[in-house]
C-alpha cells in the first residue's frame, strides 16, 4: 500500500492566469481511484487546468504551482513524461490509422514485438466488444464505438492519472450513461486519479468524488 | 534547429530583395564603379526619360495595374456574392482553380491562339457566319493599348483572388450575413457587398497588391500579348539590361528604378480606388439600396467566370492540337493534316530544359517546404505567430516588381563571381516558391486540432514522435497541395530564370517565351504543353499520393 | 610599396599573356588535344526550331568525333550575349567566360570588334578548313558590313534577302520588282504586307534595303555615318516608310516579331508577301509542312542586300580550344552540306565548290534546293550591307518616329 501522502495527484498551489486575470487557483489531492470534477460555464478557464495539468498550456497562458503525481513534481516535465491519460469532448482517433493502429501506437515501447503489441491491442478490442476490429476505418465506427476506442487507447498508454474534459457531452443520452459507467468503473479498477472537467451536474454525481466549481 | 527557422524563412525573403534593391538603386545614380560609374549623378534618369515613347509605356503598365487589379476583384466579388454556397459555385470552382497551376505565359499563349483574327474563335465562325476566306486584318493580340495583354493578366489573377477569397470564407460568418440582409430585404449580390465583402477584402488585401504589383510589371505575359509600339516598361527594361552597349547598365537601372515607381503608383492609385469603392458601397448601403433585381448581374459575372476557364482550356486545347498538326490553313476549323513531326524534332531537345524545370522546381519546392514546416512547427511551439509581420515579408517578394530588384541581385550575384549556376537558380526561385507554399500550408497548419497532440503526449509520445507519426500524415494532404502549389510557382518563372539562368539555364517556360518570339505555333504549342503538364502532374500527385497512402481512411478524404 | 606594386603588375601582365599564349590554332593537333573534354558554349539565336535541330546535330558529330561537348545557348536577340561579354568584362572576369562561341555578324560584331571583346586576329584564317571557303568570288566573307573580319570571326553561312508569295492567292505578273513597286503593290494590296519590328535583324535589314535603292549616292553607306548628314542622307527612307506604313498590315500599329512569325502570316493567309535572309527559307519551310507547297520566291532584279554570318570566340572565352574546333566542323564540306539541305536548313555555303574534292563536290551538287528555292543565277545582283553605325542610327530614329504609338 502507498503512502497516503504521496499516492495519486496533488495539484499544489495551482494556478492559472491570462494576461492580468486569474482564471483559477486550486489546492486539492486527489487519491488513486477517485475523481476531482471541475464544474464551470464554457469560457471560465476550466479546461486551461487540463492543459496545466497534462504539461500542453497554450504559451498565452500563464500557470503557477506544483503538481505532483505519486509524490512527484512533475509540473516541470514535457508533456509525454507525465504519461497522462486524456479524453476529450471529441473522441479523437486519429484519422490515418486503423482502429488497431491507434491501439498499438498507444502502447508503451517497453512492449516489444509486432505480435505481442498487435495481440494486445486485439485484446484491449475484446475487452470493450469490439472484437475483430483490427483493421477497421475509425471513421467508420459509430460514436459510442469511437468513445470506446478513445478509452482502451488510453488505458493501454498505463497511465499515471485521467484528465477527462467533457468526454461525455457530444454522446446522446442513452449512450453517454453507459460511456460514463464505462470510465469510471476502470479508472476505478486501474486505481487511476481522474480530474474531471464538465459542466453536467450528472457527470458529477456519477464521478462521485469532490466537486469545485469555478468561473 | 527549429529555432533558427523563422529566421531564415525572413532571410530567404528580405535578403536578395534587399540586396537586389540595392544593386538595381545605386547604378542608377551613376555608381557602379566596375563600369567607370564612380560619381553619383542623374543621367541615367535623364536618359531613361529621354527614351521615345517611355511616358506610353510607363501609363499602360500602370494601367495594367490598376485594371487587371479593378476587374479581377470586382469579378471576383460578384461571383463570390452572386453564387456562394451554391452547387454552381462548386462547379465553377472546380473548374477554375486548375488554371492556377497554368502558366501565365502557357495561359498567354492559350488566349493569343483563341483570339487571334487567324485564332480558333475566328475560324469557328468562318466563312460560313462571317464570310472571311482569310483572317480580317484587326488589331487583337499587341493591341495599342494593351487590352488584351490585361485580358491575359485577369484570367490568370481571377482563380488567384478566388482561392485567396475561399481562405478568407471560413472566418467570416457568410451564412449568417446572407439569412440576415436577405430578412432585410437586400438582394444577394448587394447584401454580400455591403455586410460581408469588407471582412473578406481586408484578408485578401495584400494578395490585391501582389496582383497590382504582378500585372504592372510582367515580362512573359506582355512579350506574348503586350503592344510593340511601344511596348509595356517591363518589356523594354529587359531590353535595356540586355543592350550591349555597356552605359546602357546605368539606364536600365534607372529604368528599374522607374518601374518601382509605377508599381507604386498603381499601388497609390489602387489606394484612391479602395477609398472611392468603399465610399460608394457605404453610400448605397446607407441609402439603403436593396438592388433586390440582381439576376442579370449574377449571371454576368457567372458568364465571365465561366469564360476565363472555358477561353484558357479551350486555348490550351488548341495549343495541344497545334502542336500535332502540319499545314492548317485558315479558316479551316481543324488542321489541313496531323503530323508528329513537331514533336519528333523537338523531343530530343526538350530533355536538358526539361530536366532543368524539374529538377530546380523540385529542389526549391522540397527546401520551400522544409523551411515553411519547421517555421510553423516553431510557431507552434513558441505561440508567436508573427502576425502583420509575418505577411509583410511573405508578401515582400511579391509586392517589389521582380524586374525592379531581379536586375541588381544579378549584378550583385556577378560581383561575388556567382554566376548562372544551379544553386543561384535554386535559392532566386527560392525567393517566389516560399511565400506561396507558406500561404497555402498555414491555414491548414495552424486549423489543426492540437488535442491530438495532447493525446499522442499523454500516451507518452515525444514530440518528435508526435511531430511525424501524427501531425504530419494527418497534415500530408494539405502539406502535397502546397508543393504541388510551390512546384507550380517554380515552373510558371520566367523574368528571374532568364536573368539568373543567363540562357545557360534553360527551363521550359523561358523556352516557351523565346520559342513564341519565332512564330512557329507547332513549337509553342509542344513547350506550352509541356509547361502546363508539369504542374498538372504535381498537382496528380498531391492528390494521388495520400489518396493511396490513406485510401481506407474516410476521414483523410477530405482536405 | 613601390616594388611590391611593380610585381603585381607583373605577375597580372604575365598572366594575361600565358593565358593569351595558352592556344595558337596554327598549331591544329595541339587545339585538338586542348578541346578534348571541353564544353562549349555556343550562344546562337535560337528562333527557328530548323536551326536548332542542326546545331544540335552539330553537336552529335562534334562529341562523337572531337570529344567536345556543345551546349546550344539559345538568344532572342544576339546583343544579349554581346551584353553577358560586356558585364564580365567589367567585372574583370578576363578568364573562364560563359561564352565560348557566338553566332555574329554586322553592328554586334563591329561593336565586340571595338570594345576588344573577341579573341584573334586571325584564328579564322589558320582553321585547317578555311583553305575550302570562297574568298574569291564573296567578298562579305572577309569584310562584315564594311568592317574588315581581321580573322576574328569565321564565316558560317550566305545569306541574300529573297521575298516569298503564295502562288495559288497572288499573280507572279502583280509581283513588285524594287521598293517603289512594292509601296504602289501594298496600296493595291492594303494589310499584306510587313515587316518583323526592327531592331529584329531581318526587319533592320528590310529598312536597309529601302535605303540602299532610295538613297542618292549609295557610295555614302560604306563610310561611317555622318550624324550631320544622317536626316538628309535617310529623308528618302523615312518618306518611303511615312508612305508604306497606312497600307502595312495592322496599319503599322503592330509588326511581326521576327521572320518565322511572318511566314506563320503568309500560312494564314494574312501575309501575301514576305521575306527572309535565307533564299532556301520557303523550301524549308515547306517541307517541314508550315507553308503550303505553292509558295515561291522573288527578288529585285535591281538587287537586294546580302552578306556573311560567322562565329566568334570572345576574348575570354573558357573553352577557346573546343571553339576553334567547333569553327572548324561548321566550315566542314560535310557541315555546310547537310545546313543547305531545305529539309535541315537551307542555308548557303561559305565555300568554293571549285576547291572542294570530288566526294565532298558531290554532296552540294546532289542537293536539292527545293521547289521554292532560286537558283543561284537567279538570286539577282548583291547589295553591300552598310557600314553597322548605319543600322544603329536607323533603329533608334525608327523607334523614335514608329515604335511610339500613333
Amino acid at each position: 500500500m502507498q503512502d497516503p501522502s504521496t499516492a495519486g495527484l496533488r495539484l499544489e498551489g495551482v494556478r492559472i492566469v491570462l494576461g492580468e486575470r486569474e482564471l483559477l487557483s486550486i489546492d486539492r489531492h486527489v487519491m488513486p481511484g477517485e475523481t476531482l470534477t471541475v464544474m464551470g460555464p464554457s469560457g471560465s478557464g476550466k479546461s486551461t487546468l487540463l492543459a496545466f495539468v497534462g504539461g500542453f498550456l497554450d504559451p498565452v497562458f500563464k500557470g503557477g504551482g506544483r503538481v505532483l503525481c505519486g509524490g512527484r513534481d512533475i509540473s516541470r516535465l514535457p508533456a509525454q513524461e507525465r504519461h497522462a491519460g486524456i479524453l476529450f469532448q471529441d473522441p479523437l482517433l486519429f484519422p490515418h490509422m486503423s482502429v488497431g493502429g491507434n491501439l498499438v501506437f498507444a502502447i508503451p515501447e517497453a512492449v516489444t514485438g509486432r505480435t505481442a503489441r498487435r495481440e494486445l491491442a486485439e485484446a484491449a478490442l475484446a475487452d470493450i466488444g469490439l472484437d475483430g476490429f483490427f483493421e477497421r476505418d475509425p471513421d467508420t465506427l459509430s460514436g459510442g464505438q469511437k468513445a470506446r476506442v478513445a478509452l482502451a487507447r488510453v488505458l493501454l498508454a498505463e497511465p499515471n492519472f485521467l484528465l477527462l474534459d467533457e468526454p461525455f457531452s457530444k454522446l446522446d443520452m442513452q449512450l453517454r450513461d453507459q460511456i460514463r459507467a464505462l470510465v469510471f468503473e476502470r479508472a476505478k479498477s486501474s486505481r487511476l486519479p481522474v480530474i474531471l472537467v464538465t459542466h453536467d451536474a450528472a457527470d458529477a454525481a456519477a464521478a462521485g468524488g469532490d466537486v469545485i466549481e469555478i468561473g | 534547429m527549429l529555432r533558427f527557422a523563422p529566421a531564415l524563412a525572413v532571410a530567404i525573403l528580405s535578403l536578395p530583395v534587399l540586396a537586389g534593391l540595392a544593386g538595381t538603386v545605386i547604378p542608377a545614380f551613376g555608381y557602379l564603379p566596375a563600369l567607370g560609374g564612380t560619381a553619383l549623378t542623374l543621367d541615367p534618369f535623364r536618359v531613361v526619360l529621354g527614351q521615345p515613347g517611355l511616358l506610353r509605356s510607363c501609363l499602360i503598365a500602370l494601367s495594367c495595374g490598376v485594371v487587371t487589379a479593378a476587374v479581377s476583384t470586382a469579378l471576383v466579388a460578384v461571383f463570390v456574392g452572386g453564387w456562394s454556397q451554391t452547387r454552381t459555385f462548386r462547379f465553377m470552382q472546380s473548374l477554375v482553380s486548375p488554371l492556377l497551376a497554368v502558366p501565365h505565359a502557357a495561359a498567354a499563349f492559350g488566349l493569343a491562339f483563341m483570339i487571334a483574327p487567324s485564332g480558333f474563335l475566328a475560324r469557328l465562325v468562318s466563312p460560313w457566319a462571317t464570310g472571311w476566306t482569310r483572317p480580317p486584318d484587326w488589331l487583337i493580340v499587341n493591341d495599342t493599348f494593351g487590352l488584351s495583354l490585361m485580358a491575359g493578366l485577369i484570367v490568370k489573377e481571377v482563380p488567384f483572388l478566388l482561392l485567396m477569397v475561399l481562405a478568407a470564407l471560413p472566418q467570416v460568418p457568410v451564412t449568417a450575413s446572407r439569412q440576415l440582409s436577405a430578412t432585410l430585404g437586400y438582394g444577394r449580390v448587394s447584401g454580400f457587398l455591403f455586410a460581408t465583402w469588407p471582412a473578406i477584402y481586408r484578408q485578401i488585401r495584400l494578395a490585391v497588391f501582389a496582383v497590382i504589383a504582378f500585372a504592372s510589371s510582367a515580362v512573359d505575359v506582355a512579350v506574348i500579348l503586350g503592344p510593340t509600339t511601344p511596348a509595356p516598361l517591363p518589356v523594354r527594361l529587359v531590353e535595356w539590361m540586355n543592350d550591349p552597349d555597356l552605359s546602357a547598365r546605368f539606364m536600365a537601372s534607372a529604368g528599374a528604378v522607374l518601374q518601382l515607381g509605377v508599381t507604386l503608383g498603381a499601388l497609390l492609385i489602387w489606394l484612391v480606388v479602395e477609398k472611392l469603392g468603399g465610399l460608394m458601397l457605404m453610400r448605397l448601403a446607407a441609402r439603403g439600396r436593396r438592388l433586390r433585381r440582381d439576376a442579370s448581374v449574377r449571371r454576368v459575372a457567372l458568364a465571365l467566370m465561366g469564360l476565363t476557364a472555358a477561353i484558357v482550356f479551350g486555348g490550351l486545347g488548341v495549343l495541344a492540337l497545334w502542336s500535332v498538326s502540319g499545314l492548317w490553313q485558315f479558316p479551316n476549323v481543324l488542321p489541313d493534316m496531323l503530323s508528329l513531326r513537331g514533336w519528333e524534332k523537338t523531343l530530343p531537345r526538350v530533355g536538358g530544359p526539361l530536366m532543368t524545370t524539374i529538377t530546380v522546381g523540385l529542389a526549391a519546392t522540397v527546401l520551400s517546404t522544409l523551411i515553411v514546416v519547421a517555421s510553423l512547427a516553431r510557431e507552434a511551439e513558441t505561440g508567436r505567430t508573427g502576425g502583420n509581420r509575418t505577411l509583410f515579408f511573405l508578401y515582400l517578394p511579391l509586392l517589389v516588381p521582380q524586374a525592379g530588384f531581379v536586375f541588381g541581385l544579378k549584378l550583385f550575384l556577378a560581383h561575388g563571381g556567382v554566376g548562372a549556376t544551379w544553386t543561384a537558380l535554386v535559392l532566386v526561385h527560392l525567393v517566389f516558391v516560399l511565400p506561396y507554399v507558406f500561404l497555402s500550408l498555414s491555414a491548414p497548419w495552424r486549423a489543426f486540432d492540437t488535442r491530438y497532440e495532447a493525446i499522442a503526449a499523454g500516451l507518452g509520445k515525444s514530440r518528435r514522435a508526435t511531430f511525424f507519426a501524427i501531425r504530419l500524415p494527418m497534415l500530408a494532404r494539405a502539406v502535397f497541395v502546397a508543393m504541388a502549389i510551390g512546384f507550380a510557382v517554380s515552373v510558371g518563372q520566367y523574368l528571374p530564370t532568364v536573368l539568373i539562368g543567363a540562357g545557360r539555364l534553360v527551363t521550359i517556360t523561358t523556352e516557351a517565351v523565346a520559342l513564341g518570339a519565332g512564330g512557329n505555333r507547332r513549337v509553342i504549342g509542344i513547350y506550352a504543353f509541356l509547361q502546363m503538364l508539369l504542374p498538372f502532374l504535381g498537382f496528380a500527385l498531391a492528390a494521388l499520393v495520400p489518396a493511396l497512402l490513406f485510401r481506407n481512411r474516410r476521414a483523410m478524404k477530405v482536405a | 610599396m613601390k616594388t611590391v606594386l611593380a610585381a603585381l603588375a607583373a605577375l597580372i601582365a604575365s598572366t594575361g599573356l600565358t593565358a593569351a599564349a595558352e592556344i595558337d590554332a596554327a598549331d591544329w593537333s595541339a587545339v585538338l588535344d586542348d578541346a578534348r573534354g571541353e564544353t562549349v558554349y555556343f550562344n546562337a539565336w535560337g528562333g527557328s526550331e530548323s536551326i536548332n535541330a542542326y546545331i544540335d546535330w552539330v553537336g552529335g558529330e562534334l562529341q562523337e568525333r572531337f570529344g567536345v561537348r556543345l551546349v546550344h545557348v539559345k538568344l532572342d536577340d544576339t546583343a544579349n550575349a554581346v551584353a553577358t561579354v560586356v558585364t564580365e568584362k567589367a567585372a574583370g572576369k578576363d578568364e573562364d567566360g560563359t561564352i565560348d562561341l557566338i553566332w555574329i555578324n554586322g553592328e554586334n560584331f563591329a561593336s565586340m570588334k571595338r570594345q576588344g571583346l573577341l579573341y584573334g586576329p586571325g584564328w579564322a584564317e589558320q582553321l585547317p578548313n578555311w583553305s575550302y571557303v570562297d574568298i574569291e568570288t564573296k567578298p562579305t566573307i572577309t569584310t562584315d558590313f564594311t568592317i574588315p573580319t581581321d580573322g576574328m570571326e569565321s564565316p558560317w553561312g550566305m545569306a541574300k534577302l529573297v521575298f516569298f508569295y503564295d502562288s495559288a492567292r497572288t499573280d507572279t505578273a502583280d509581283l513588285p520588282d524594287s521598293a517603289d513597286e512594292l509601296l504602289a503593290w501594298t496600296k493595291e494590296n492594303p494589310g499584306r504586307f510587313s515587316y518583323p519590328q526592327p531592331p529584329d535583324f531581318i526587319g533592320s535589314s528590310f529598312l536597309k534595303q529601302v535605303l540602299s535603292e532610295k538613297i542618292a549616292d549609295p557610295s555614302k553607306l560604306l563610310d561611317p555615318v555622318d550624324p550631320a548628314e544622317f536626316a538628309d542622307l535617310t529623308k528618302p527612307l523615312f518618306d518611303y516608310l511615312d508612305a508604306l506604313h497606312p497600307n502595312l498590315w495592322r496599319s503599322a500599329k503592330a509588326f511581326p516579331k521576327d521572320y518565322p512569325s511572318m511566314s506563320q502570316l503568309l500560312a494564314d493567309g494574312e501575309l501575301d508577301i514576305t521575306f527572309a535572309f535565307n533564299p532556301a527559307e520557303a523550301s524549308s519551310a515547306i517541307a517541314n509542312d508550315l507553308l503550303p507547297d505553292t509558295v515561291r520566291s522573288f527578288t529585285f532584279s535591281g538587287g537586294t542586300l546580302s552578306n556573311t554570318h560567322f562565329v566568334a570566340i570572345p576574348y575570354n572565352a573558357a573553352a577557346k580550344g573546343g571553339a576553334l574546333v567547333t569553327a572548324d566542323f561548321l566550315l566542314s564540306p560535310q557541315a555546310q552540306a547537310r545546313k543547305q539541305d531545305p529539309d535541315v536548313w537551307g542555308d548557303p555555303t561559305v565555300l568554293a565548290i571549285g576547291k572542294l574534292d570530288d566526294e565532298d563536290r558531290a554532296r552540294f551538287e546532289t542537293l536539292d534546293l527545293g521547289i521554292a528555292t532560286l537558283r543561284p543565277e537567279e538570286l539577282g545582283p548583291a547589295l553591300p550591307e552598310p557600314h553597322p553605325s548605319w543600322m544603329a542610327m536607323i533603329e533608334e530614329e525608327w523607334a523614335a518616329r514608329y515604335g511610339v504609338a500613333n
